[in-house]
């Protein structure tokens, strides 16, 4: 493969793999199921495209299934968000470079919940972080962090560098939290998933935490996890009693590690720094991640016979779409006046771009990853349960 | 007289340059204006500051997976670092300096690299040797 003689696309993915081994002190490679891309063109952008296109042009096809993260411009709905055509021909490009070499654009960050879950032990190439912690802990399958080039790469050789989270002995606990403030609904999950990511605070650290008195949803899990490796770039945790790889503290070696606890005060800190009562509201976001049919229900219900002061933006993966379209969940949100996008995820989708285009400073959200984020794109976050955020966007201020 | 630093084998080219250091961590979605070549995070400890053609001394990286498209990009227009340094890269950087052809490394055996480097001292980094040598002091 590095000689070149089975093309240029993988002497390149190759020659990718060896580099980012030896950075990591991989002994070999590890044959994995799936390959999943973070591939939006803001990230992309006209380099990267380029890029994508020659690996395409030169005959490039991927070896194993292999799908991707949300898109960057819905192109049914890009000019209303202040979206230019030259940000919709880049999507167009990387569309028609991806699908060239064989990959499904499937445009969602619920993959596991939507496409084809990982099953334990299963080794996959998972781009987007919030893809990877919950199939690691969740599921408890096998991936690392693997950015879009790393996630080209494993498609088109159907590998990836076996080191991180594909060892057995970098699953193990290094930290063991003990929740003391029982999270209720999905942004108190996010915040605890936070709290326990900033607490962490390395890829390279892996949380155990017990207390939890239920199991948590799989979009409760979501947003836990989502957060966490927002907040700390954490790639996995356990939950004990729930998580398949903890049934006990032992069995992750939590057992001889000092009890840490995660208390009301520190949720409450982390909060308190995403806007108050009263404050004036830009825009309401629901994305990050994109949400389920459950979560679209909930927001349809809550929506119902409401009518919105400001935008409302929630961000469905093209999956979920269409059977929410069909349950009439769309129409509930659309006629409040929010607006649904479909295979695109609010952050990822030119997010300064679209705010200075709709004058959106303060945005207000239930997303705990989405307020860590978007302060570095010039707006000022605020969080609220998904409740509040609805209640927020009829009053035209945050309630 | 110059001071060496041992860390692990890196990825990219030999590169010499003036450092930039904080003790904070580093995403380029998340902290940084890439048009201006400046941290744009009002919370980040070098917010306001360019990183052009300085070496990053900096902790850990953290959030998303989108810096590893995005240091190609920004690699693609020249406004970019010559070479960030961490205590622990993630994957995702590492990945990233690995298309983009920007020099990295990490794992210093001497601790804290962020507490042996001070903004202005002039490195060398020779990720191929696992060196980093402090050729003057600021």
């Amino acid at each position: 493969m590095l000689a070149g003689e089975m093309g240029d696309a993988k002497r390149w993915a190759i020659d990718h793999q060896i580099k980012v081994g030896e950075m990591f002190d991989a002994d070999d490679l590890v044959a994995i199921s799936q390959s999943h891309m973070h591939v939006d063109p803001e990230s992309v952008g006209e380099a990267g495209v380029a890029f994508l296109e020659g690996l395409a042009a030169s005959g490039g096809r991927v070896s194993v299934p292999m799908i991707t993260d949300p898109r960057g411009v819905d192109l049914d709905y890009y000019h209303p968000l202040g979206q230019t055509e030259e940000m919709a021909e880049l999507e167009r490009r990387t569309i028609a470079a991806c699908e060239k070499m064989g990959i499904l654009m499937t445009n969602t960050c619920i993959n596991y919940q939507t496409i084809m879950p990982p099953v334990m032990g299963d080794h996959v190439a998972y781009g987007d972080t919030g893809v990877v912690i919950y199939s690691n802990s969740a599921c408890g399958a096998r991936s690392n962090f693997e950015g879009g080039p790393s996630a080209m790469a494993a498609g088109l050789t159907g590998r990836t560098p076996r080191y991180g989270l594909h060892l057995d002995e970098n699953r193990r606990a290094t930290r063991r939290f003990v929740v003391r403030e029982q999270p209720n609904g999905l942004t108190d999950w996010g915040v605890l998933g936070a709290v326990a990511g900033r607490m962490a605070g390395s890829y390279w650290e892996v949380p155990a935490i017990e207390g939890l008195e239920r199991v948590p949803t799989s979009d409760e899990m979501k947003h836990m996890g989502a957060a966490m490796a927002s907040w700390g770039s954490t790639p996995l945790f356990h939950l004990i009693g729930i998580t398949p790889e903890a049934p006990t503290l032992a069995s992750v070696g939590a057992e001889k590690l000092d009890a840490e606890e995660i208390t009301k005060q520190d949720l409450d800190a982390l909060r308190s720094t995403f806007g108050g009562k009263g404050d004036k509201v830009d825009v309401v976001v629901f994305a990050a991640p994109q949400l389920s049919i459950v979560e679209m229900q909930m927001v349809a219900d809550l929506s119902a016979g409401q009518r919105f002061k400001c935008p409302v933006i929630v961000c469905t993966s093209s999956q979920v779409y269409p059977d929410a379209a069909r349950a009439g969940l769309v129409e509930t949100i659309e006629g409040a006046g929010g607006k649904v996008l479909q295979g695109t995820c609010f952050y990822q989708q030119y997010a300064r771009e679209i705010g200075e285009a709709n004058g959106w400073k303060r945005l207000l959200s239930n997303s705990v990853k989405i307020v860590n984020i978007l302060g570095g794109y010039g707006y000022q976050p605020a969080l609220a349960s998904m409740e509040d955020c609805v209640a927020s966007a009829v009053a035209g201020e945050i309630v | 007289m110059s001071t060496e630093l041992k860390c692990h084998k890196g990825i990219g080219e030999k590169v010499e340059g003036t450092a930039l250091v904080a003790d904070d961590n580093f995403s380029a979605r998340y902290d940084l204006d890439r048009i201006k070549g400046i941290f744009s995070r009002p919370q980040h400890k070098l917010h306001g500051q360019s990183y052009q053609d300085k070496i990053l001394v900096l902790n850990t990286a953290k959030g998303g997976v989108a810096s590893a498209w995005m240091l190609h990009e920004m690699k693609s227009r020249g406004i970019t670092p010559k070479a960030i340094l961490f205590n622990a890269a993630n994957t995702i950087l590492a990945q990233g300096a690995a298309l983009a052809g920007l020099t990295m490394c990490d794992r210093f055996e001497d601790g804290d690299v962020t507490q042996l480097i001070n903004t202005g001292d002039e490195l060398i980094v020779d990720p191929a040797a696992g060196l980093v040598t402090i050729v003057k002091r600021a």
